[in-house]
């Protein structure tokens, strides 16, 4: 992990700007907030974010981040709805291959940083991989208390009865927890902790996770993390244990029955089509499947404007 | 047919291919320069200095151009540069008593020393448009060719500020001795809430002009009334000095043009302090009066709790308006919900499914525990 301005290993980072944008200063100020976060897990540190030239609400926190981890060494996975595809991904992995001449890949398996949002990849992540989180709202009190004076107090002192109540009456009143994704979870038996709007079928993922998991809100200015094989726990009730979304039908293409499924519209008639949200793991299984890799079929292959 | 809101790399480059075709339109059409916005958009340069935070009139006039006239997407870009230039100091506090004036009214006397000195003002023209200079041709009306620079008297010297010549008689609370507090830097730490006065005016010196304007028109509607009167609105330029370490004294480093309004508020006083006027300020960039006023009003209502009155009206909910104020920000925020979002979408619609199945709902107090979120 280097600071030389405009110079990484390999000479392609852009002209004018720091290696990975972010001048060296910043990238301390982050790395040091990224170290307390790793110290305190689950706790929201306070960063002085800048901006950056994607906007606000578009992965900046997590940018930071990376910026601030990324080496020349490193190879980049960005995904968005778990897909490599879609046009934020696209465009967060040129903005590192552009300032910071990474390789950057599909695969999850070959990553050493992959940013995400909303989605954890379904293959488990290894010991020498950093999961790096997009958050928008990073305060899991957010919708129960607007004030971050109080948020802030209700975590020192763990008050956390208000969201408990919170759960309760969805059971009291529909049956069920109305969360279907950014479920709170409590991380090391301490801080409640926002996954990010992940979909609560990726929660379990967090726990234990041998890999890093680091969490950037860039508009809010906070930051947390996940420390490896740290005990991060879903919000339940003993008597309503916490359960994820799973699907009597098995992903269209790869034939999946244990990943997250997109629901595609294929036709003005209501036909249906689900397939996995990890286009990485559907590929790998098709490819494993049928000897060679293929594509969704109104998936464009030149990587095009996909409008049929 | 079937849409997938999957792009990629070749979506990207026609969109921006397009981009860069809308914003330069007809090719027949002379290309604008910098220094036509410069000089003849001066306002809207202004405007994307003072809440881009960088005081550069090419480099703004640059970023008018390239976000083809939309002020807040100019405004992003000059931020996002601002962002990336070495900070190696702060400057002595610039004096605006010392400023050379090119404006200056105040409505809280008829008359005062230096006099009343209206400048260039939209204030008293009628808004009539002037078909005149539809034509190109300079405007019979305006004949900027026989405009008087302000001379003599008025602007020759420096005019001594309202408040300052309120304050001799104690009349209006002191202003802060510049020094006597480490000054914040919201751009370097990030805003804790509480915020003392020096991160909430850098804040309001940011915000988006729309968001504050319309906060501030609510104080004079009754959100947190506070009696207003304008002591004194003045613009012109000032010297920016800056003491090097090696140096031990201050140089000028430049010039900036700067609106800076002085707000008089009624205050009856408390045990410790005797009833006087207290301020409200606003400080601007170039020409920025309805801000400089607006943030002035603001500035005044978010010190209701320092001055002991209700904290009732949004103006005055200093993590209401410090938050939600940025034009950056907000636009980024709003603006992301054009990102897909069908992961939770899909979560949500399963949720909806069952709930759909179950209804009507499980009575009170007898819940149903529900095994699996399965898609029928």
């Amino acid at each position: 992990m280097t600071d030389e301005i405009q110079s990484s290993a390999d000479g392609r980072a852009a002209p004018g700007y720091s290696y990975g944008y972010l001048d060296a200063q910043t990238k301390r100020m982050v790395r040091r907030a990224v170290l307390k976060a790793v110290a305190i897990p689950g706790y929201q540190v306070a960063f002085a974010s800048r901006e950056m030239p994607l906007p606000y609400g578009w992965g900046t926190g997590a940018l930071h981040i990376t910026a601030s981890l990324i080496g020349p060494d490193d190879v980049l996975k960005v995904i968005d709805q778990g897909a490599d595809d879609t046009t934020n991904a696209v465009s967060i992995r040129r903005f590192f291959a552009r300032t910071a001449g990474v390789r950057t890949t599909e695969a999850t398996a070959d990553a050493t940083v992959i940013q995400t949002r909303h989605r954890v990849p379904e293959r488990p992540l290894g010991p020498d991989q950093v999961l790096v989180y997009q958050v928008p709202i990073p305060e899991p009190l957010r919708w129960i208390e607007p004030r971050e004076p109080e948020c802030r107090r209700m975590h020192a002192l763990e008050d956390y009865g208000a969201l408990y109540v919170r759960l309760y009456e969805d059971i009291a009143h529909i049956g069920r927890i109305a969360t279907s994704y950014n479920y709170p979870v409590m991380v090391n038996g301490r801080y409640v902790m926002s996954p990010s709007p992940i979909p609560k079928f990726d929660n379990p993922k967090l726990d234990r996770m041998p890999a890093l998991q680091l969490f950037g809100a860039g508009r809010e200015r906070r930051l947390y993390a996940v420390p490896p094989y740290t005990t991060v726990k879903s919000l339940d009730f003993e008597d309503h244990p916490f359960e994820v979304q799973h699907w009597e039908t098995p992903c269209g293409l790869c034939g999946a029955t244990d990943s997250f499924l997109d629901e595609v519209i294929v036709d003005d008639a209501g036909g249906r089509l689900y397939v996995c949200s990890d286009t990485d793991h559907c590929a790998r299984r098709r490819a494993i499947r049928d000897g060679s890799a293929t594509r969704a079929p109104w998936r464009d292959d030149t990587d095009g404007p996909e409008v049929a | 047919m079937y849409v997938a809101v999957k792009g990629g790399t070749r979506a990207i480059d026609q969109a921006h291919r397009l981009l860069a075709k809308a914003r330069r339109g007809d090719p027949a059409v002379p290309e604008l320069g910098l220094d036509q916005i410069d000089h003849q958009l001066g306002l809207a340069v202004d405007r994307v200095m003072a809440e881009g935070s960088l005081y550069d009139r090419r480099l703004a006039a640059l970023a008018i151009k390239q976000a083809a006239g939309d002020l807040v997407e100019a405004i992003f870009l000059l931020r996002a540069f601002r962002t990336t230039l070495v900070r190696f100091g702060a400057s002595v506090p610039i004096d605006t008593a010392a400023m050379a004036v090119d404006r200056r009214i105040s409505a809280a006397f008829k008359d005062l020393p230096g006099g009343q000195l209206l400048g260039a003002t939209f204030d008293y023209t009628h808004r009539l448009l002037d078909f005149a200079l539809a034509a190109t041709a300079p405007s019979a009306t305006e004949r900027p060719d026989q405009a008087e620079t302000p001379t003599g008297g008025a602007a020759a010297e420096p005019l001594s500020r309202v408040a300052d010549l309120l304050g001799r008689d104690g009349l209006i609370e002191a202003a802060p001795a510049p020094g006597a507090a480490e000054v914040g830097d919201l751009t370097r730490d990030p805003l804790a809430l509480p915020a003392g006065r020096d991160l909430r005016l850098q804040a309001l010196a940011r915000a988006d002009e729309g968001f504050l304007l319309g906060l501030a028109y609510s104080t004079q509607r009754g959100f947190g009334a506070s009696h207003p009167f304008a002591g004194e609105i003045r613009r012109g330029t000032v010297e920016v000095e800056f003491e090097p370490e090696e140096l031990g004294f201050p140089v000028v480093i430049g010039e900036i043009a700067v609106t800076e309004v002085d707000m008089i508020n009624q205050y009856a006083g408390s045990a410790e302090t005797p009833p006087q006027f207290t301020r409200g300020y606003g400080l601007t960039f170039g020409h920025g009066e309805r801000k400089a006023i607006a943030m002035a009003l603001v500035d005044r209502a978010l010190r209701a709790r320092e001055l002991g009155e209700p904290v009732t009206a949004p103006a005055q909910d200093e993590e209401f308006v410090l938050i939600h104020g940025d034009a950056v920000e907000a636009s980024g925020f709003v603006q992301h919900l054009k990102l897909p979002h069908y992961v939770d979408f899909q979560a949500e619609l399963d949720l909806l499914r069952r709930l759909r199945r179950d209804w009507p709902a499980t009575p009170h107090g007898d819940p149903v525990g529900d095994p699996e979120m399965a898609v029928p």
